[in-house]
């Protein structure tokens, strides 16, 4: 089983799709750290040796954020934006699209599940 | 798209004089001004705005993380008081 930044990764899963359950790492990134490794992203995960686990590990921790740290940054990125009162740190605040977008109509993911208002008459005019 | 490095951040040239001036005599007045556009540089650190939404000035307190910001984004342009019959109509303009 190999455990990679806190994660298990599956063991039936080749490892570039494998890596992928790190959170911050994608499909890209896991090309990049198996090519620097080089290690054949055909493997399974099963089958990668103790060897290149650690080499993996080792690439992971040099170089890139993932998981906790990665999240915190992200959190830590937005409360900055609220602390300071700017634009975006409002929306964020509100639970508003923050770039822009409409928000007549749909924005169902930041503002969560519909409301239904009684009595609200459909449409313009 | 951003700005290409090579300008540098985009400061109104009028504003920047008068910070400069505010820097070398060492007061501090609060700087009325319209140019929401002018991105906030670290010169600008302490120094309070009046920055205009269109109707009004917002006095904006500059402070560090603010840096690289646009002035602009600290002066709301739109009153939204909440929808009638929603709880949440605290909210005021700021």
């Amino acid at each position: 089983m190999a455990r990679i930044a806190g994660v298990d990764l599956p063991k039936n899963e080749r490892v570039e799709i494998g890596l992928t359950r790190i959170f911050g790492i994608g499909r890209s990134l896991s090309r990049k750290i198996l090519d620097e490794t080089g290690i054949n992203p055909d493997t399974r995960v099963r089958a990668l040796r103790d060897d290149e686990i650690v080499k993996i590990r080792s690439v992971i921790d040099r170089d890139y954020k993932v998981e906790g740290e990665l999240r915190k940054e992200i959190s830590m990125n937005i409360k900055r934006l609220m602390d300071i009162g700017c634009y975006r740190g409002i929306r964020h605040r509100m639970g508003l699209p923050v770039r822009g977008q409409r928000t007549k109509t749909n924005a169902r993911t930041r503002k969560g599940p519909k409301k239904t208002v009684v009595g609200k008459k459909k449409g313009g005019k | 798209m951003p700005r290409s490095l090579k300008k540098g951040p985009y400061v109104d040239p009028k504003l920047m004089k008068k910070v400069q001036a505010m820097i070398d005599t060492g007061e501090k007045r609060i700087i009325k001004t319209w140019s929401r556009r002018s991105t906030i540089v670290p010169e600008f650190v302490g120094f309070t705005f009046a920055v205009h939404n269109g109707m009004k000035f917002i006095p904006v307190y500059v402070s560090e993380n603010m840096v690289g910001h646009k002035l602009g984004e600290f002066s709301r342009t739109r009153t939204f008081k909440g929808h009638a019959g929603s709880e949440k109509t605290t909210r005021v303009k700021g």
